[in-house]
């Protein structure tokens, strides 16, 4: 490589020449970004998010989710106490696998199907929040309303003296065994967000590399890329991972990651050929090929960068996407171990505990979900809009 | 036209092929020796070496290879390793259900979320049109099981309007009683994101030349937006459509599993919980298959919608 040094300080003094004069792609993009107001905000809520996740992630706050501080089925605090205690249930519990809604239902419904009912004709029927509205602000008035719910229910269940040092409240409410859901929704959090980057990367790392390939190759090297992705795309994608899933029987978080990573490169692929294609015939590249810069060099030093915003909103777009499988995924059972907690495996606890009139596990699970993703796609849009102003108004799913 | 179809399906064969090589990867190389998935649910070691054999475990892949394509071809996989029915059997007993929940959800979901997004498109930039699309987006962010835990509690347990779940025999018992309320999530469920979308393939066609001239004329606006316009925006939407239909059928699944449908959703979870390869191999396959002439009927489909589309 005796080209490289002559080469390197011929393409750096020019560049440092203009940039005093005008800003670059990212410059430009960040002060687009910083005078779209949505997009400032749903970034900081963004930020909020991954940094809950990397505090969560280092140890920092709710590692000490799995305790049972408070009693079972703990209220949300703001619900005020509640006097409900029940037995602890025995610790090999969580570890069975997760039986299937229908079997659950058959179970659980008709032994309380009475105290429901009667529980039925008390309770206002706005009671169950929808998922997306503020908890504080939506559950308040009926606080009193709640209260004397829980008191009647109370009153109709055998009455154990409830455990000591345990708390009769939890910030956001306990689950079935006096975990706190905040906690838990931070921890669940770190796994679900953790996951969805994760794998983001990973897949548009395989479609960056196998679309810039293409692209820039063409011929049999094309033909062989693109029959490979339209095998990939013409199985539908929640069939693929699942098969995947069906197939590696192990379960773990490095699997899921790798599932959705390696299964979701096939719309980054698509974009990103089509841009090296574009890219490939343009001046600045065959300048770089007359000066002698080789092949991976012209691929990667100078055609990389001046389509990286198109990985960045593909990278995004995939994350939001990514999250919400491992939540279906999780939910299923065929995602996170059972001794992580996730949003899936949330949810997958919430749907058993809402027969029983205890929604605030689905709606601490339901809402941090739909606040995040709602966040990353406003984002998404306006990275998009701050990156390339041209495509203002298009909409990736 | 006839030199285009065949042209196609014959381009279709190595994707075909691909997709039996990557299931087939999948299962016989990834997947491993099947009488380990068999040991655990089958306590008969004769049964186990007769599966094995069938599979041919023990031949060379490309032996195997072949079995695999002549299952394929035959529509023969065999039994189910769970509950020994006969896998053609399942597929063709599971698409009926799925069916009865599918046909009507596409055939509403695509109707309201056409008229919605002309009428929205329409009214671009008002008011009305960002709170729509706002809905949308906020709509699109929660998790589909949050709908299906939230609605069949509400709808079908508290309030007892539809039931809870289960299935019946009759076909209209099954459409107008089981499959009302999962029609009805899956209709809340589709119709944001298709909006989304459709309106955003409407706002492409409405600011055209031919529409100011319809206007010019003196055309009244509900012809142009729903002759003019929607004919040329129909190419977009059809594309959208064709590619969705046979992920529709397992898009269903949660909906399905929630609801005791016994859809081929359904069974696809089963037999990923029982590791149930047989079955999940054959419904992955013809899956993909549908998914290749699906995406060649879409490309037919343009020629009748648009006559200037030209077929090369």
């Amino acid at each position: 490589m005796p080209h490289d040094i002559p080469l390197k300080s011929a393409t750096l003094t020019p560049r440092e020449v203009p940039h005093t004069v005008s800003p670059g792609l990212w410059t430009l993009a960040w002060r687009r970004l910083k005078t779209d107001y949505v997009g400032t905000v749903s970034l900081a809520i963004v930020a909020i998010f991954v940094a809950l996740m990397i505090l969560s992630g280092f140890g920092l706050i709710a590692s000490d989710w799995s305790k049972e501080t408070g009693v079972n089925y703990a209220p949300p605090s703001f619900l005020g106490a509640d006097y409900e205690g029940g037995t602890p249930a025995a610790p090999a519990e969580p570890a069975a696998a997760p039986p299937t809604a229908s079997e659950y239902k058959s179970q659980i419904v008709d032994p309380i199907g009475d105290v429901i009912a009667q529980l039925k004709a008390g309770k206002a029927p706005s009671e169950v929040p929808a998922a997306p509205a503020e908890e504080e602000k939506s559950v308040d008035p009926l606080a009193d309303i709640m209260a004397e719910i829980r008191g009647g229910k109370g009153a109709k269940k055998e009455a154990t003296a409830p455990i000591e040092e345990r708390k009769a409240t939890l910030p956001l409410g306990g689950d079935k065994w006096g975990r706190d859901v905040l906690k838990k929704t931070i921890k669940g959090s770190e796994t679900s967000i953790f996951v969805g980057i994760a794998s983001a990367i990973v897949a548009t790392f395989l479609g960056t590399a196998f679309g810039a390939l293409a692209g820039y190759y063409g011929r049999w090297v094309d033909d062989v890329f693109n029959w490979f992705y339209s095998v990939f795309s013409s199985i539908p994608y929640l069939l693929l991972v699942l098969a995947v899933a069906a197939v590696l029987q192990q379960k773990g978080i490095l699997t899921i990651i790798l599932i959705l990573g390696l299964t979701g490169w096939t719309g980054t692929f698509r974009l990103l050929r089509a841009e090296y294609l574009k890219h490939k015939a343009r001046e600045y590249v065959q300048a770089a090929d007359a000066l002698g810069a080789s092949n991976v060099r012209r691929m990667f030093m100078h055609i990389f960068p001046n389509v990286s915003h198109v990985v960045l909103v593909q990278m995004s777009i995939l994350v939001v996407a990514f999250i919400k499988s491992e939540v279906i995924l999780s939910f299923l059972g065929f995602g996170v171990p059972v001794d992580v907690v996730s949003w899936g495996s949330m949810l997958n606890e919430a749907q058993n505990e809402l027969i029983l009139g205890k929604w605030w596990q689905l709606a601490a699970a339901g809402t941090a979900m739909a606040i995040l993703v709602t966040a990353f796609a406003l984002f998404t849009d306006a990275l998009r809009d701050a990156l390339d102003p041209k495509l203002k108004g298009r909409l990736g799913s | 036209m006839s030199a285009y179809i065949i042209r196609r399906v014959w381009q279709m064969i190595p994707t075909m092929l691909g997709v039996v090589l990557l299931v087939f990867i999948l299962f016989n190389t990834v997947g491993g020796d099947p009488a380990y998935v068999l040991a655990g649910k089958i306590s008969s070691q004769e049964q186990i070496d007769n599966i094995r054999r069938q599979i041919g475990v023990d031949q060379p892949y490309y032996v195997q290879l072949g079995i695999f394509v002549k299952q394929i071809v035959t529509a023969d996989f065999g039994a189910s390793w769970s509950t020994n029915e006969r896998v053609s059997n399942i597929l063709a007993t599971r698409l009926g259900p799925s069916l009865t929940v599918l046909v009507p959800l596409l055939v509403i979901s695509t109707l309201i979320a056409i008229a919605l997004a002309l009428a929205v498109a329409y009214v671009r930039g008002s008011l009305t049109d960002r709170m729509v699309m706002i809905v949308c987006t906020v709509g699109l962010s929660i998790s589909i099981l949050v709908y299906i835990i939230v609605f069949q509690y509400f709808f079908a347990y508290k309030l007892g309007w539809f039931p809870v779940q289960g299935w019946g025999d009759s076909v209209s018992e099954n459409l107008f009683h089981y499959a009302l309320l999962p029609i009805l999530i899956a209709l809340v469920v589709s119709i944001a994101p298709n909006l989304r979308l459709y309106r955003t393939f409407v706002l492409d066609e409405i600011n055209q030349d031919y529409v100011r001239t319809a206007r010019a004329k003196g055309v009244s606006e509900n012809r142009i937006m729903w002759i003019h316009v929607l004919r040329n925006a129909s190419i977009p939407i059809i594309t959208h459509l064709m590619s969705e239909l046979p992920g529709l059928l397992l898009g269903a699944f949660l909906i399905e599993r929630f609801f005791s449908i016994p859809g081929i959703g359904r069974e696809v979870i089963l037999a990923v919980e029982r590791s149930d390869f047989p079955v999940i191999k054959a419904i992955t396959v013809y899956v993909a298959f549908a998914t290749i002439v699906s995406n060649l009927l879409a490309d037919l489909t343009y020629k009748a919608v648009d006559p200037r589309v030209q077929l090369k």
